[in-house]
């Protein structure tokens, strides 16, 4: 188990948020979506451009771009 | 019942839900034909209603704008809100998407603190079961106190009953109850202490409950925070002390806000609330979903672009092809009425009013329906099977860097990205943006793109100065429309749009196979509008224009001066060749008669350019020579141009009258391209600036009343008019200025 930034996550690597700084417009966003401290996180896949990041979390598709998955750390299994 | 007897026949209903949780389809399955789409007043966010008649029982159902959350971050969430707390509906259904039961209930949770009462439409079901799950909708009912009706709204499964449970919750006038959601040992007796003082002074409480507004309060909610400063000063600063005081302490003991406190909490009850006994996962096991699986391939880091391509090639294809016989019906249609309009009524201001001013002005625009109505079906499709969520995520980097969202790229499409879209569905593309900022730099660089209108013209002074290499001319011309576009939305983006980029957290939905009623309603709603405006402003431009290119009209004398020329050529004939000339008869005349109508002819057009250069559109055009002469247009070209505003094609049917051609057929331009090449006036370097211009210039009325409609604001339809006229009058003057320096064009 490592800690790391949801932006350094490898494709289909998955693990489990442990915190979430974003405040504000964006914090409240990630929030609604259900990204909160406890929560399981798989990364899906990128872009083309490697830019935004698709993530799946609670049985949906998220995508978000890489400097807002920044505020997101996430404790995660080695690459299968 | 005799006690329902004396109580409203009409119920008012909230439908409320997460985007993509089937929420307009079960809205559509309900009310059917019988709904209507206006703008909750002031703002741009669609508002539907609709009715449905249950045992004699009119129910008013009001579909509130697809929300994740009820914070007051969004316009769609702020609508939302307030609709719920002004209008106070009966009841809210709320939809959830029970094959993604956990996030759907976050927005179920905050609608019950609100204290509404809610209805829970489980819908979906269907979707679950393919997934393996169960979901106890009688469990799930009991542990949250709230009705819970399973729904498939695809088949519209469940809608009466969800409708029958609704009016027996209506009927038992249940008050508002919130729900009560502990959050934690650190924002409770926060909460308590700030529940106590609101409870004191009935701060406002007259709207929310004492608890929800302290919630609020901690959550760093700007709208209620201003609300309540305006109620009572004193009571909200106290309010935001405590706030800041358990902000503080979170900091320190927890490095947390409590938002996030708030926010976590609120999926722990969720999470408590569907441990053990609501939801059974029969299959185990990581199985991939069918769409991960097309997501795989479509959007792949190689094939994910051609099929996109692909796809916009597609949409592009269905809409000119398929719409091109029912554009040609509505014009023939228009012009039929215009010509029995003009045999009907007398010759004389009316008729010329009526059928040049009206029919022609609301014709040119009708006859775009067609067009619209296939766009709009070809963006529905996209949406509603999920692919355009797919196209903002693959193209987002690319258009990040102008400034622009990745959703922005349809508009930009649809406006002519490929030459021939048309700007007006393209500005009303831009609904699939969420944010503001970027959706207004989308709506006022879209119109840059060269539409079907901007074609013709662009093609007859090609074919008229750059006849060797055409195709690479008008290739040349959607280049530098693209270029322009983006740098000017860059540069919108770094001046009066400035501002951080908006979020871009975007769900990508389950590939769904849309349903027709679905499309059909979609695109009719939108063709509906536009319709509407056909009738209304667009009317209004349409005369004014043409009274600008009809009055004041000739003097007297100098009619008569046409009328004397008139006269001489029939002076040449005999009286039989003059029975001949207004005969009907077209061919088989004498030579003298066939010269007389010659003429005669010539004398008509000569008057009609007469006639527009002393109108007040002709004058406007002479008057602004003395700038447009900066990038070499003349009066012609002036009046055309300002012709083309009301649609582009006119440019051409205008040039026609002012070069004295008469009636010009935008199909026929040939003779028009010759008599330009052969004007000393105009040359390639004057030809290039002007297709520049006539590219960047102004949008058409039709897409400046969208603009309007669609900002929210006239600034915005002036500010599109203004800037753009300026841009392509700097970049027209800088490329006939340059290009006469180099020697070009003399």
């Amino acid at each position: 188990m490592a800690t790391m930034l949801l932006r350094h996550m490898a494709p289909n690597q998955a693990g489990v948020i442990v915190k979430v700084k974003a405040t504000g417009e964006l914090g409240r966003r990630i929030r609604d979506m259900g990204l909160v401290p406890g929560t399981p996180i798989q990364v899906q896949g990128r872009a083309p451009l490697k830019d935004p990041v698709a993530v799946r979390v609670r049985q949906f598709t998220l995508t978000l771009r890489n400097n807002e998955a920044d505020y997101i750390l996430v404790d995660v299994e080695k690459i299968p | 019942m005799k006690q329902a007897f004396h109580k409203s026949q009409e119920h008012l209903f909230a439908l409320a839900g997460n985007p993509n949780c089937g929420k307009t389809t079960l809205f559509n399955a309900i009310t059917g034909a019988r709904q209507h789409v206006g703008n909750y007043p002031g703002i741009t966010v669609e508002k539907k209603e609709g009715f449905y008649s249950l045992d004699g029982r009119q129910i008013r159902l009001v579909d509130l704008p697809g929300t994740y959350s009820l914070t007051a971050y969004s316009l769609e969430e702020l609508v939302a809100r307030d609709f719920l707390v002004h209008e106070r509906p009966e009841v809210v259904i709320n939809i959830v998407d029970a094959s993604n039961l956990d996030r759907n209930l976050y927005l179920t949770v905050q609608l019950m603190e609100l204290g509404v009462p809610v209805v829970v439409a489980l819908n979906m079901m269907d979707v679950a079961e393919g997934r393996g799950l169960r979901i106890h909708a009688e469990e799930l009912s009991k542990r949250l106190g709230v009705p819970v009706v399973p729904t498939v709204a695809r088949r519209g499964e469940g809608k009466e009953n969800l409708l029958r449970v609704a009016v027996e919750m209506a009927q038992s006038e249940r008050h508002w109850e919130p729900l009560h959601v502990s959050y934690g040992p650190d924002v409770d007796p926060v909460l308590k202490d700030m529940e106590k003082i609101i409870g004191e002074h009935g701060f406002l409480t007259d709207l929310y409950p004492a608890r929800w507004t302290a919630l609020k309060y901690l959550e760093e909610d700007e709208q209620v925070k201003a609300k309540g400063r305006q109620a009572n000063a004193t009571v909200s600063e106290h309010l935001e002390a405590l706030a800041a005081k358990l902000t503080e302490h979170l900091q320190k003991t927890l490095d947390s806000y409590p938002e996030a406190i708030i926010a976590d909490h609120r999926y722990g009850f969720i999470a408590a609330l569907l441990k053990d006994g609501v939801v059974e996962q029969r299959l185990k096991g990581n199985r991939m979903h069918l769409s991960d699986q097309i997501d795989r391939v479509l959007t792949n880091r190689f094939f994910g672009p051609i099929v996109m391509v692909a796809v916009l090639y597609a949409v592009y294809e269905f809409t000119f092809t398929y719409s091109e016989l029912p554009v040609q019906w509505f014009e023939a249609a228009f012009a039929a009425l215009g010509r029995w309009a003009e045999q009907a009524i007398p010759e004389g201001p009316l008729r010329s009013l009526l059928v040049s001013g009206i029919i022609d002005g609301v014709g040119g625009v009708m006859g775009f329906v067609p067009l619209i109505f296939f766009m709009f079906l070809a963006i529905a499709f996209l949406e509603d099977t999920g692919y355009l969520a797919r196209a903002a995520y693959m193209l987002d980097r690319v258009f990040r860097v102008f400034g622009l969202h990745g959703s922005s790229f349809m508009a930009f499409i649809i406006s002519g990205g490929i030459a021939g879209g048309c700007a007006v569905p393209g500005v009303l593309a831009t609904r699939t943006l969420r944010t503001s900022r970027e959706r207004l730099a989308t709506l006022l660089t879209a119109p840059f793109m060269n539409c079907g209108a901007k074609v013709p013209v662009l093609a007859m002074l090609i074919a008229a100065f750059f006849t060797e290499n055409r195709a690479q001319m008008l290739f040349l011309l959607t280049l530098l429309a693209w270029v322009f576009a983006l740098v000017l939305a860059k540069i919108i983006r770094l001046t009066i749009l400035r501002g951080p980029s908006s979020p871009f957290l975007l769900e990508l939905p389950p590939y769904r196979i849309p349903t027709f009623k679905g499309l059909m309603i979609h695109t009719w709603e939108r063709i509906f509008q536009y319709i509407r405006k056909a009738g209304t402003v667009i009317v209004a431009i349409s005369v004014l224009l043409w009274a600008l290119m009809t009055y004041p009209g000739l003097s007297a004398s100098e009619k008569a001066a046409f009328d004397v020329e008139r006269q001489a050529v029939l002076e040449t004939l005999s009286e039989h060749h003059k029975d001949l000339l207004t005969s009907e008869q077209k061919t088989d005349l004498p030579p003298q008669v066939q010269e007389a109508r010659e003429q005669l002819r010539a004398i008509d057009k000569r008057e009609a350019a007469t006639a527009l250069q002393s109108s007040l559109a002709g004058r406007m055009g002479t008057a602004l020579e003395k700038i447009t002469r900066w990038c070499g247009f003349d009066w012609r070209t002036n009046v055309a141009l300002v012709g083309g505003f009301a649609a582009k094609e006119v440019i051409i049917s205008t040039l026609g009258t002012a070069y004295s051609l008469g009636e010009l057929d935008t199909e026929e331009n040939t003779s028009l391209s010759e008599r330009l090449r052969q004007d000393p006036h105009w040359n390639p370097l004057v030809a290039f600036a002007a297709m520049v211009f006539i590219m960047l210039y102004s949008p058409c009325f039709v897409t400046v009343t969208c603009i309007v409609k669609e900002s929210g604001s006239w600034k915005w339809g002036v500010f599109s008019m203004v800037f753009n006229t300026t841009v392509a009058f700097i970049v027209a003057t800088a490329v006939y200025q340059a290009g006469r320096l180099l020697g070009l064009g003399s």
